[in-house]
């Protein structure tokens, strides 16, 4: 007995050493922050599941590491009338599995999704009912997309979701055919190797990718949840790269010596406080604690006092290792409708003081500031830290944070299917943030200021119902311009408008940064994603 | 006696029957998996159309029927992350938290019951008395301090062990376990240490006072006074008459240990149950949350049960846990 | 013991003496309970003690966070074991925080204790189903993992002292209800408590009155070991991020917030809060240790 687990054993060690040994294909090893869930394309809308998803899978527009859109499996593409847009597809491109990739497999991917993926918690079907997009197919390498009025984002849209094979995808079980490989046929640069859910999924060099040769054999994604235990993972050699180094350790790890580098770039997700707008608000209270009977939120004084009395300087160089970009705007620079005349407002107590008293507030208030603890960088940290500058104001400030799950579903409410009692948001003031996913301003004017409107879908993100008659008709107006050059105003004018009535306070865009081994080289990307061939040997 | 044993399995079923209810409301209540999962452009008609394949639409005691009625079939729902039916999603992931759970208990009692013999032997050395501040300390100090301190120390400062994940593993009768591999057992060393710190603890305890008993009982005063070895009398005798405690309390902390396992998997991302909860949690995938504490619920009345048949059957009387402990 | 048979004599003359005497022998105990007197005096004086009140954010400046210990505030205060990431003064944060946890672990394990007794003898002396029903609920909440049953409870409450109080509250009455039950039912055979039924006593009075002092002691010793727990159980809570406002730290959430500046060579953050915790609990179970020792005389030996 004893021999036979000695046998068993040596045999195991022998076989766990004899993988070791062969060390000769390179590979890189990514320590990411969340866990993959599932590697259908069309599963859930997470980004952790969409950046390994885009080393199987392409889409017919990518995004370049500044999120413009650029060609992938469609070479180009164009308006050809009012709601008629005409893709072309990349000729010699091949599945994985040697088939040819052709226009059914676009097709396909329209219908899938149109069908709906039964028990996908956030397919991205959403993207066709948006302007009620049609295809046809022209020929092999030609499609038309139609929709019921103009509409200039196509492209972007495009690139919100991946293309699946027609003679593999067909009629399998959504997701779970994706995570044991029988679906997970694609023409990206990396073909499907192993996914283990919650250890690692392993990807490996697709030798015949139309594209550039990708520079490694295997590609692993490691999840590593904390903050701390993924940075000890990478400096203890278990990963190559990690995304999210924690912030106090940034300027450790940028110096020149410490064996590592830091890439670092502005991102689309601007960090912002937002106002709900009730005519009486359940977390401001009086200084004695009374529930107060007026909102002064509604008071565009009280909500640029605010603004100003946010020290933004302090916040970067003291919470966020020098890692963010204040700003007074929405969209980042270099974006599509950037307003580049918003400039973030200086920090002044005085000034902010001034301005209370003016609005009858001299003597200030209580109020609670919410938001999560787990969603963006150093989000609890800000919070406490605004809630310090607001109180030396007169605004005594409490704070609330929570985990994300409980935040969130507070904060929308307001959704006619909650439970009832739950259709009204939960919080006055709160701290949240918004990636540009799109790479250009319709999206984001559409989504924060635009009026709450179910029919419309726009104010989706709008959790404090503010509403503005000259912005929803500009960003209306904006939505079905086709011409670039006569958009651009309409978007630029709606962001100014609202931001300089203070519809919500932006403090910065975060700065996304990666911390690998000195060895390596990586091209940061504005939208969060890391992919394998951003990253190269140096 | 099958009167006695009806009467606990009908209670059984009832505290389960109630727990599938708290577990399903209360896990109900803590938020909408819908603001989780929809993307933020996802607009409201394009959530309303997600809470109606959730089902989250109809009233919530409708949602407890259906989800009653497809649980008496064994079927508790598909996690919606993956995709695949929560309790083979919980499955999958049981060896590496039991592998995990097993090495702790394996290392306590390495560990615990040697120094905890050497205590009870020497009563007022002085080794004796650090060895009992140690087991004091073990009790004290937080699981997530101690893990986090392991990594600074020993995969850091020292560099001399992995800091986070699983090693390779090798299938052994279908069970995919990473204790056979020299880079499995080095990923294993830290997080199971961390798990067994509490045990170890617990054990020295346990058996310096078993070794304190024992060692005052007329039996080994026999032996002694018949000249037997010392070693021999410590062997056999003490240690036969210390492990039957020893095991029985270990084995009611076992449950605890699995439990606790959440903190250990969660620093050490160990891709156990524990942290698949947590995660679970975190994107209110429900169907997973519910499956993982209905099936820890079931588990654990079951066991009970089966512990309390057995005492009737072997103690009629029923004991009421009076050793001390 | 062997001076035991001289002395029994004084256990029921001056038993409060001879407690004194038996608890003095052993020196770690002393020590132990020197330090737990001072660092319960060091919570309860906090305002008094602490050179900032690290809970008014007008007292704290996001400008002076991350200072060395030693080093001084613009405001001019003097940072003993230096400052968080927020600019609080950590020797403050820990005074203040000790005593939220102190607070935290008492009150829960008290409340706890109160039901628990409650419930147990109830159970012990009605017997019958009432004991039935109350003993299953009890079992199956003693088999759930106090942890886990915290965890989801905190996901459900949502955070604050309160809450917090509450979830450990939930996690501890059960344990209590047991143990009080098996003594109870232990000390109902005895015949005293025959005794008591042959004067036609009360129930209830019975119960407080007789059963009630003879599960004391054990009783004392559990609940100071379960204080220890309770503040370690909400340390790991806070480290999950659950429980209370990050205004209002306690040592768990002191610890949990300095670790991430740990590896960039700030420690003072996390290791002064870990330090005090550890001592706080390590002083509070060598005292239960003790007692156990000195009160219960099965251990005794």
């Amino acid at each position: 007995m004893k021999l036979f687990v000695g046998t068993v054993l040596l045999a195991a060690l022998s076989f766990g050493s004899g993988a070791f040994a062969q060390t000769a294909p390179t590979t890189l090893t990514i320590g990411v922050r969340s866990e993959t869930s599932s590697l259908d394309p069309h599963w859930t809308q997470f980004p952790q599941d969409k950046q390994v998803e885009d080393h199987i899978f392409e889409r017919l527009v990518a995004m370049d590491p500044n999120s413009r859109p650029i060609p992938a499996l469609a070479t180009s593409w164009k308006p050809i009338n009012d709601n008629t847009w005409e893709f072309q597809l990349r000729r010699d491109v091949k599945w994985h599995d040697g088939k040819p990739f052709t226009a059914d497999d676009v097709v396909f991917t329209f219908d899938r999704l149109r069908a709906g993926i039964a028990g996908a918690p956030a397919s991205p079907a959403f993207v066709l009912a948006n302007g009620n997009k049609q295809i046809k197919k022209v020929d092999d390498h030609t499609v038309h997309i139609q929709t019921t009025g103009p509409f200039p984002t196509m492209p972007e849209e495009l690139a919100f979701f991946s293309i699946v094979a027609a003679h593999r995808a067909q009629g399998v079980t959504p997701s779970v055919d994706f995570n044991n490989g029988r679906a997970t046929i694609g023409t990206g640069p990396y073909r499907f190797a192993e996914f283990r859910p919650g250890e690692r999924v392993v990807v490996e060099r697709n030798p015949d990718y139309w594209g550039a040769k990708p520079e490694w054999d295997r590609v692993v994604f490691r999840p590593i949840t904390q903050d701390a235990t993924r940075l000890a993972a990478l400096m203890n050699g278990d990963v190559d790269i990690i995304d999210y180094p924690p912030t106090p350790d940034l300027p450790r790890l940028r110096q020149q010596n410490s064996g590592y580098s830091v890439s670092e770039i502005a991102s689309d997700r601007v960090i912002y406080i937002q106002f709900s707008y009730r005519d009486l608000e359940p977390f401001v209270k009086n200084l004695d604690g009374s529930p107060a009977t007026v909102n002064p939120l509604r008071d565009v004084r009280v909500r640029k006092a605010m603004s100003l009395a946010i020290n933004r300087d302090a916040i970067r160089d003291r919470i966020m290792g020098g890692a963010s970009l204040p700003t007074g705007n929405i969209v980042p620079p270099g974006f599509f409708g950037y307003a580049e005349q918003l400039k973030p407002d200086p920090f002044s107590a005085d000034e902010a003081r001034k301005l209370l008293q003016q609005a009858g507030f001299e003597k200030g208030f209580k109020i609670t500031l919410h938001g999560p603890n787990n969603r963006y960088i150093n989000d609890q940290a800000i919070i406490e830290a605004i809630a310090q500058m607001w109180t030396r104001v007169g605004i005594q400030t409490e704070v609330n944070t929570m985990p994300r799950n409980i935040f969130f579903t507070d904060v929308i409410r307001g959704d006619p299917m909650t439970i009832p009692g739950f259709d009204v948001g939960k919080f006055s003031v709160w701290l949240s943030g918004w990636g540009t996913a799109s790479g250009e301003a319709v999206y984001t004017v559409r989504g924060l200021l635009e009026s709450f409107n179910p029919e419309a879908g726009s104010g989706n993100a709008n959790w404090g119902r503010y509403t503005n008659a000259r912005v929803d008709s500009l960003s209306r107006k904006a939505r079905v311009t086709l011409d670039p050059a006569a958009r651009l105003p309409l978007l630029v004018q709606a962001t100014e408008i609202g931001l300089r009535d203070y519809a919500l306070v932006p403090i910065h865009f975060q700065v996304n940064n990666w911390a690998f081994k000195a060895t390596l080289n990586h091209r940061p990307r504005v939208n969060e994603r890391t992919y394998a061939w951003d990253v190269t040997k140096r | 006696m099958s009167v006695f044993i009806l009467r606990r399995v009908m209670e059984s079923v009832f505290v389960i029957l109630v727990m599938t209810f708290l577990v399903f409301f209360g896990v109900s209540v803590i938020g909408s998996p819908i603001d989780i999962f929809a993307a933020q452009e996802c607009d409201q008609r394009c959530r309303a159309e997600l809470a109606q394949r959730f089902g989250l639409d109809r009233p919530i005691w409708e949602q407890y029927i259906l989800f009653l009625g497809n649980a008496l079939r064994g079927e508790l729902g598909n996690s919606f992350q993956h995709g695949l039916p929560a309790l083979q999603v919980i499955l999958h992931r049981a060896p590496a938290t039991l592998e995990l759970a097993f090495s702790a208990v394996f290392i306590a009692f390495a560990v615990g019951v040697p120094l905890g013999m050497w205590a009870g032997l020497r009563p007022s050395a002085w080794s004796s008395r650090a060895i009992m501040t140690l087991s004091t300390v073990g009790f004290s100090v937080p699981t997530f301090w101690i893990g986090l301190i392991f990594i600074m120390v020993f995969a850091l400062w020292l560099g001399w062990l992995p800091a986070i994940g699983r090693g390779q593993t090798v299938s052994i009768f279908g069970l995919e376990l990473s204790i056979f591999t020299l880079d499995g057992l080095s990923h294993l060393v830290l997080p199971a240490t961390t798990l067994a710190l509490f045990n170890i603890a617990l054990l020295i305890r346990l058996t310096r006072a078993g070794v304190g008993e024992v060692l005052q009982s007329e039996y080994v005063r026999f032996a002694r006074a018949k000249g037997l070895q010392p070693s021999r009398i410590l062997l056999v005798h003490v240690l036969k008459n210390i492990m039957i405690p020893v095991v029985t309390v270990i084995g009611i902390e076992f449950g605890g240990t699995i439990a606790f396992a959440v903190v250990t998997e969660t620093i050490f991302s160990w891709p156990g149950m524990g942290k698949l909860l947590i995660d679970a949690i975190e994107v209110l995938d429900r169907p997973l949350i519910v499956a993982y504490l209905i099936l820890v619920v079931v588990l654990f009345v079951t066991i009970n049960l089966i512990v309390d048949i057995l005492y009737s059957v072997l103690d009629p009387r029923v004991r009421l846990g009076g050793r001390a402990r | 013991m062997s001076a035991a048979a001289g002395t029994s004599v004084d256990i029921e003359e001056r038993p409060f003496r001879q407690f004194v005497r038996d608890f003095t022998r052993s020196p770690g105990a002393v020590v132990a309970l020197v330090v737990l007197t001072g660092v319960l005096a060091a919570a309860a004086l906090a305002p008094v003690l602490s050179p900032q009140n690290p809970y008014d954010l007008t007292q704290i400046d996001i400008l002076d966070n991350l200072q060395k210990p030693g080093s001084e505030s613009m405001s001019g205060m003097k940072f003993l074991l230096g400052s968080d990431g927020q600019g609080r003064d950590i020797l403050s944060a820990i005074l203040y925080g000790l005593r939220t946890s102190l607070i935290v672990g008492a009150a829960s394990v008290f409340i706890a204790l109160a039901i628990g007794v409650f419930v147990g003898l109830v159970s012990a002396y009605r017997g019958g189903w009432v004991d039935t029903v109350i003993m299953r609920i009890v079992d199956l909440q003693l088999s759930l993992p106090p942890i886990l049953i915290a965890l989801v409870l905190l996901v459900l409450l949502g955070g604050g002292v309160d809450k917090i109080i509450l979830a450990l509250v939930i996690v501890q009455w059960s344990f209590f209800a047991r143990t009080v039950r098996g003594l109870a039912l232990v000390e109902n055979n005895r015949e005293y408590m025959d005794a008591a039924r042959g004067l036609r006593l009360g129930g209830l009075r019975v119960l407080f009155s007789h059963l009630l002092p003879n599960c004391l002691p054990t009783l004392i010793v559990i609940a100071t070991v379960q204080v220890a727990s309770a503040i370690s159980l909400e340390a790991t809570l806070s480290f999950l991020g659950l429980g209370l406002p990050p205004t209002e730290p306690s040592l768990g959430l002191l610890i949990a917030n300095g670790f991430r500046y740990m590896m960039s060579g700030n420690y003072w953050v996390s290791v002064f809060p870990g330090i005090a915790l550890l001592v706080t609990i390590m002083s509070i179970n060598v005292l239960g240790d003790r007692l156990r020792d000195v009160l219960n005389p099965r251990m005794a030996r």
